[in-house]
This record gives structure tokens, sequence and C-alpha cells, in this order.
């Protein structure tokens, strides 16, 4: 591997007010490598990347790409001198052909006619160097997200970038498709393209990258080649102690306390309908949903948390047919609802920790009384769940939208699972969440099943899902497959995710 | 040039921002008067002389500031949802229509009873009116501004066919009014050879109830939460369109109580010019109090205080009294400028 450095980023600092987003970061990257840059959310590596793409300038600290120096805050630098990033979510002209969007921006503004012929050849032999297909005249709106993600990055070659940084690339992939992307980012690393990918999904780095630089708070707390570490060592960089991950102890199941009755169920701006939808919960167990997300997971959570319903099909609580669907009627019947939106939905972001730990309860009776709220017995009881459920804030009165996003987890979780609830639905209950953060939110669905409820996990991350659920059923364009066990190959489940090899338990 | 929120504002700059905002204001203001040819602290000095100088000046400014705390309440609580309720003016005639209606004779009850009648019954069409275009908003979504506002017109069209036409008095001269309400439906007046009546108590009981009912009640916890976020009330499994029904309710209830309360405690009877506008003038006094419902009480008399100090400013000094128009407006915006500050910090790029 030729070690010349192409990117060197020297004892970059930044500070918002007093806090050091970036402390004297200093890395390399060499030519033709693959970089996995790792940590923890706020622990700088969007920061970092920011300040080298110019969208922020560094209080102190530079940045050489080919041994010159770039100016501070200037991204058309970045761009003339070969940095191209792609980020997470994608910005693409849905009304326009892959070949349009491409060209975009890199025309003259005053230009009289666009020269499409030499585009399409430029990109032509992109495509042909790199293996990256996608029909130049398709429209964008058209392509699945694997392939907006490949005109991403022809976007980005097509600007004659030698340096690709991408921010948490799979995100938004299935696992085939992730598979697909690595095995294109090595083709491009082969022939002398220089890459850097943001991530915290630790298989990743460990298939894929050839070094990798671990930041926690700021800080560069591990540089190494991939070779010589482990995927525990990295885990233990990132969050600076190990964490406990939380293990499924499997447990007899008890009775079914969900059923799902081939229910039909559409609403507007929710992705797919649900079709014919059938599932079973039991106490004790916990039951995952794959799939690539849009495939009708947030209507089937819309439909749980009494928000949707159902246009046909039955739903069944404990025995009971419930007809009549809404959010205070599904907390009577005691379903815990984790919504996948925490700061719109699951909370009010402008009011307090204690006001929305109370938000679904505080019309009992012994919280309010003949139209009044019972201040003592509700500070009482938060002051409990923050306890319990480790809800770091500045106090019972502090506002919600000034917690991280794991303390606001731990609130909606205490304010769920402290009403004992006989079914949880929670929707990727993870997502965005630290290392320390997920282990706490991992550990309190595994003791509530444990306790006996049953949950419907629904997530993205197979790895999640596989650590966690008894059996999982995959979603595809609002239909479910019938269910699987966890010893089921990973490999079998993502084609499911994808579309193929999909046998859904029908109406027959 | 961007924004971005700040962390954390001290209490000190929460309070001390609007206070610096209206003193910035008055000193923009200040120019208009050096323009207009007066020395600024003899006109300022006159100003407060004028609202604050005398018992018959404070009783005055009291007085004005009456109505101008029903409808700022009114703003306040329905703001507080985010129902914007702009028809603070047609509900403060609906209010007045129906005391004239019940009072000027077709119902006559002993003074203990017949004032809290004619407050209640004129609350109740005021709120029931204001269901109207709530109605229209949950229904068929509505933009409750527009309705709202349009039913201002709506309301001072029937007010003008009423006075004009079948309840135009007619001892009055040909004068457009209505019959003047009977005796016992006049509210008693509080310092003796003022203008100064009841319905300034009761006003100051209802901003009580107001913060009371916000801070710990139910109701109040519902109407905070809808307000902040519908979404997330929905989720939780509160009432919501019971809570915006019961907000338009007691935000239309209260702006006609301020059509009450000037009809029977100020003018006696009802035309077309019972309310120089108090509806409107509620929006900004709810906004320089913040929503805060005992806030309203203070910036209703401090309105009401650059309005009757104007007035005796003009007089002595020969300004136009539209100079307290123009300091409102101002002051407002300042104070608007100064709440987005206290949350937002401006970055130039």
């Amino acid at each position: 591997m030729p070690n010349t450095p192409v990117l060197r980023l020297c004892g970059i600092t930044k500070y918002f007010g007093p806090l050091a987003a970036n402390d004297d970061i200093s890395l390399t990257l060499n030519a033709g490598e693959m970089l996995a840059l790792l940590g923890e959310n706020g622990a700088g590596k969007t920061t970092l990347m920011s300040i080298l793409f110019g969208h922020y300038v560094a209080d102190s600290g530079t940045v050489e790409v080919q041994g010159e120096a770039l100016p501070p805050g200037s991204p058309r630098a970045a761009l003339t001198a070969g940095v191209g990033m792609v980020h997470q979510h994608f910005t693409l002209a849905g009304n326009m052909t892959v070949l349009e969007n491409i060209m975009l921006g890199t025309e003259p503004l005053w230009g009289f006619r666009r020269n499409s012929a030499r585009a399409r050849a430029k990109l032509g032999a992109l495509m042909e160097r790199f293996q990256l297909r996608v029909d130049p005249f398709a429209m964008v709106r058209g392509l699945s997200v694997g392939e907006r993600q490949r005109v991403e990055i022809l976007k980005v070659l097509y600007r004659d970038a030698r340096i690709l940084i991408l921010d948490e690339p799979t995100a938004v992939l299935t696992p085939q498709e992730s598979d697909h992307l690595f095995a294109t980012l090595r083709e491009l690393v082969n022939q002398g393209v220089s890459v850097i990918f943001i991530t915290h999904k630790l298989r990743e780095v460990m298939a894929a990258s050839d070094r990798c630089v671990v930041l926690r708070h700021g800080r560069v707390v591990l540089e190494t080649s991939t070779k010589a570490t482990s995927a525990e060592e990295l885990a233990k960089a990132m969050v600076g102690a190990s964490i406990p991950q939380a293990t499924r102890t499997p447990h007899p199941h008890g009775e079914e306390v969900l059923f799902l009755d081939r229910v039909n169920a559409s609403a507007p701006d929710r992705g797919a309908s649900l079709n014919e939808l059938t599932l079973s919960v039991r106490a004790h167990e916990i039951l995952g949903i794959a799939g690539v997300s849009g495939n009708g997971q947030a209507l089937l959570a819309d439909l749980l948390s009494g928000l949707v319903a159902p246009a046909g099909g039955n739903i069944v609580l404990r025995g009971q047919t419930v007809n009549h669907l809404t959010p205070a009627a599904m907390i009577r019947a005691g379903v815990g609802r984790v919504p996948d939106d925490r700061t719109g939905t699951g909370l009010v972001a402008d009011m307090t920790v204690m006001e929305n730990l109370s938000t679904e309860i505080y019309r009992l009776p012994g919280f309010s009384k003949r139209g009044m709220l019972n201040f003592k017995a509700l500070a009482s009881r938060a002051a409990q769940l923050m306890d319990v459920f480790d809800i770091r804030c500045a106090g019972p009165d502090a506002p919600v939208r000034k917690l991280s996003g794991g303390n606001m987890q731990k609130l909606i979780l205490g304010r769920v699972l402290s009403q004992g609830p006989h079914l949880i639905l929670a929707n990727q209950p993870t997502w965005g969440l630290d290392v320390g953060a997920t282990a706490a939110v991992h550990q309190h669905l595994l003791d509530a099943a444990r306790r006996g409820a049953g949950v419907i996990l629904i997530s993205e991350d197979l790895d999640e899902l596989f650590q966690l659920s008894d059996r999982i059923q995959v979603m595809y364009q609002g239909r479910l497959s019938a269910p699987q066990d966890t010893s089921v190959d990973r490999a079998r489940l993502g084609l499911m995710m994808s579309g193929q090899t999909f046998d859904h338990r029908g109406a027959a | 040039m961007r924004l971005e929120p700040r962390e954390s504002v001290a209490l000190g700059w929460q309070v001390g921002a609007p206070l610096l905002a209206v003193i910035i204001a008055m000193a923009l203001c200040s120019g208009l008067i050096l323009w207009a040819g007066a020395s600024p602290l003899s006109a300022w000095g006159l100003l407060l002389k004028g609202a604050l100088g005398s018992t018959f000046a404070l009783t005055e400014t009291l007085t004005r500031a009456t109505p101008l705390i029903f409808t700022g309440l009114a703003v306040a609580v329905a703001f507080r949802a985010k129902l914007w309720n702009i028809g603070g003016e047609g509900q403060f005639y609906v209010g007045a229509c129906m005391a004239t209606w019940l009072g000027t004779g077709l119902i006559t009850l002993p003074a203990w009873l017949m004032i809290p009648f004619l407050f209640l019954t004129g609350a109740l069409a005021g709120g029931l009116f204001l269901l109207i275009p709530t109605w229209l908003k949950t229904q068929l979504k509505a933009d409750e501004v527009v309705t709202t506002l349009l039913l201002n017109f709506v309301v001072l069209l029937v007010v003008n066919w009423l006075v004009f036409g079948p309840w135009k008095d007619p001892m009055a001269m040909g004068w457009p009014q209505a019959a003047p309400v009977i005796d016992q439906a006049m509210l008693p007046i509080l310092v003796p050879k003022s203008s100064l009546h009841l319905g300034f108590i009761l006003a100051l009981a209802c901003a009580l109830l107001m913060w009371w009912m916000m801070r710990f009640t139910i109701w109040g916890f519902e109407i905070r939460a809808v307000g902040a976020s519908l979404k997330a009330s929905t989720f939780a499994g509160m009432p919501v369109r019971a809570t915006i029904i019961r907000t338009a309710l007691l935000s239309g209830g209260l702006a006609a109580m301020a059509g009450v309360s000037e009809l029977c405690g100020v003018k006696g009877y009802l035309t077309l010019d019972l309310s120089p506008g108090f509806g409107y003038s509620g929006i900004v006094v709810a906004m320089l109090a913040a929503l805060h419902p005992l806030g309203v009480v203070l910036s209703a008399i401090f309105i009401a205080v650059i309005y009757i100090g104007a007035d005796s400013m003009s007089r002595a000094i020969n300004i136009s009294n539209y100079i307290a128009d123009v300091t409102t407006a101002v002051c407002l915006l300042m104070v608007l400028l100064a709440m987005f500050l206290t949350r937002y910090r401006i970055r130039w790029k």
C-alpha cells in the first residue's frame, strides 16, 4: 500500500461555547486507503468533517490536501482540491434525471446551453471504470435508496474528487445494499481514491476498513490498523469503558397479549399501506419487525399507538377485540408506546421533565382531584422515575428540549414502563442513541419482557433485532413475512427485506 | 446571518430585556417628539402626569385598562393553545349585544343578580360565537386567523343594522344607538366622582383565575400541552378536541365580558363606537405580557397609561395624540424583538 498522505488534519480545535467539539485532533489519510472514523454521537465526527469541508472554521489547526493548505471556511476550495462528501441525507432533485442531477452545479451559471453530450460521455466512462451502474436518464424519484446513493457517489466522482467522505452511509441501506456499497468503495480505493466513512457500526468497520480512528469527547482516543484490533477494543475505546451488553435469557412465553388478524390500514404520508397484516405476540416475548424504512412500519406503529384506525381486520388485545382505537384507549388497555420521533411525537419539547413524565397519567385519581393537579404526587413520582431510569437533567423542572437523546428516551421509557404495560410497542427505540444509552434501553425492554410484557420491536438495525428478539418478522411493502426464528441466516433476512423470496403469510 | 437558539437565559434577562425594550422604544419615540418641536422629557413627564398624576387621571387610566385586561386575557388564553383568535373585537360586540338584548328591560332582576347574569350570558354568547370558527378549524382545517378576523366585520355590520334599525332608541334624537340598559344592570362606581367601575375588579379577578387555571389545573395543563405540541399531546392521549373547544369558550367569553363591562360600566347603551379597537389592542396587550395572565394586567395598564397620558399631553403642548399609537406600536415591536433575542442569538457570517 502506498503510504503517501493525501489529506492531513493538524491540531484541529473547535469550541462551541465552553464545549470542545474537537480538541487538538490530528489525522492523516493515505492514498488508496479506506479509513473508518468511529465515535458515539457528540464525539465530534461531524464537526471534524464539517471543518474539513469548510462548513465550519476551526479555532486552530490546519487542513492540508496533497500537501497544500486549504483556506478555512471555503467549501468551494475543498471541492476544487478534490474532496467530495456524500451526506447521510441525500441532496438530489427527485424531478430530474440522474444525468441532470450530476451536472447540477458543474455548468457555468451564465452558460447559453448545457453540454449534455460531453457530460454523458464523462459519466459513462466513470460508470465503466468504477463499476457503478445507474441509468443516466432515469428519474431520481423512481430510484431505490441504494441507487440514489450510487448517484451521490457518481456526482462526487464527476467533480474529479480524489478523497471521498461518507457520513453514515449504511444508515438507510439493507444488508445487501451495504455489502454492495462496500464492494464499490473497495473498487474505488483499488483505483487510487481515498475514502473516509463515518459510522458507529463496529461490524462495518471490521469488515471494510483498512485503518480506523476512534473519537471520544472531541479527542482521538485510538488510531489503529483494522487488522490489529477487535470489535471489543473499538467499543471500549468509543465508550471509554466496557459496556455490559444486554443479554436475552429465554423465558417460557405466556398467553397471547396481542393478535392482529388480517388488518388493513392506510394513511396519507405514511408510506406503504398495511395489507392483511397478521401477527401474534405473547407475554414474555419480544417480536422483532425488520425491514427497510418506508415499508409500513410507521403505519403499524401508528395503528398500535391508537393514532390510526384500521380499515379492516381485527385487533385483539389480551383476548378482547378493540374497536375504538384512540391513544387514550390504548394506554388504558395497557399498551406502552415508545415512538420513533422522540422530540416531535413522544415529548412536548418545551415542557418540563416532570410535565412530560405526567402526560399519560395526570388524569388518574391520586394525581389530580376535582380538576386540580396534585403537584406533590406528580413531583414525587417524577423524582422516583428520574432516579430509577437514570434520567440525567438539571432537575424535574428542566425543559425536555435540553436533554440528550438518550435521556429523552429514558424519560419516555420511564413514563411507559411505570404504568406496567402488558404490551410494549418500541419503534426504533435506539435510533441515534450512543452505546451506553442503547444498552440501557435494551436492558429496560428485556426486563419488561421478563416481567411479563409482550414487546413489539420495530427496528432497521438487524444487530439489535438479533440481540433482543425471540422471533423476527420482515415487513415489505405493507406486508409481513411469516415469523422467522432468530437462528435464521442474516443474508436470508436481507433478501426478504429487499422483497426477494418474500413469502408473506396472507389470507390463505 | 444565522440564528442559534440560546442554551439558557438568566432570569434577570428574561425580565430585564422587555423593560429595556420599552426604554429603547421611548427613546426612539423621543425623536418624533423632538421633530414635532417639543422637549421629549417634558412630553413624557406630561404624559405620566396626565395618566397617573391625580386621582382622576389614575381612575381614568384604570377604567381604560379594564376592557384591555379582558381582551388581553382572551388572546393570552387562546394563543397559549395556538388558537389564533383575532376576533376579539367581534366577540366584544357579541357580549355588548347580548347585554343590550337582555338588559334593556327584557329581564329585570335586582342588581346583585342582574350584573352576574349579564356577564355570564354575555360570556356564553361570546364563547359560543368563537366556536363557529373553531369548528371550521377542527372539521375543515379552515384557518382561524382569517375566519375570526372576517367575522369581526360581520358582527360590526349586524350591530350597524341593529342600532340603525330594530334597536334604535326613539329617545336618542335620531342618533344611531340602542336604548340604555336598566339601572340594575349598571356597574357600581368604585371611586366617587370617577368613572372607575366594578368591571375593573372583575377583570383583576379574571386575571387571577386564569393564572390559577393555567398553573394548577388539568385544563391549564392541557391547554399548555396542546399549544406546545399538538402532535405530542394527541399521542399522549390528551382530550385535544375538548381542550380546543374549552379554550375557545374561555377566550370568546373573556372578550365578550369586555363588551358587557364597557356597556354596563361606562357608556350605558350600545353604539357603533363602543370599542375603539379594544379587541385588536388585546393582541398587543397579550403579546407584551408574553401571554402571562398576570402580566396582562400590567401591560393593559401600561397601554392605558400611554393612551390616557398622550391625550392630556397633546392638549398641553400641542402634539398630535397619534404619538400614543406610534409609541405602543414601537413598544410592541421592540418587546417582540427583545423576546426573540433572549431566545436566539444572531451570528454574522
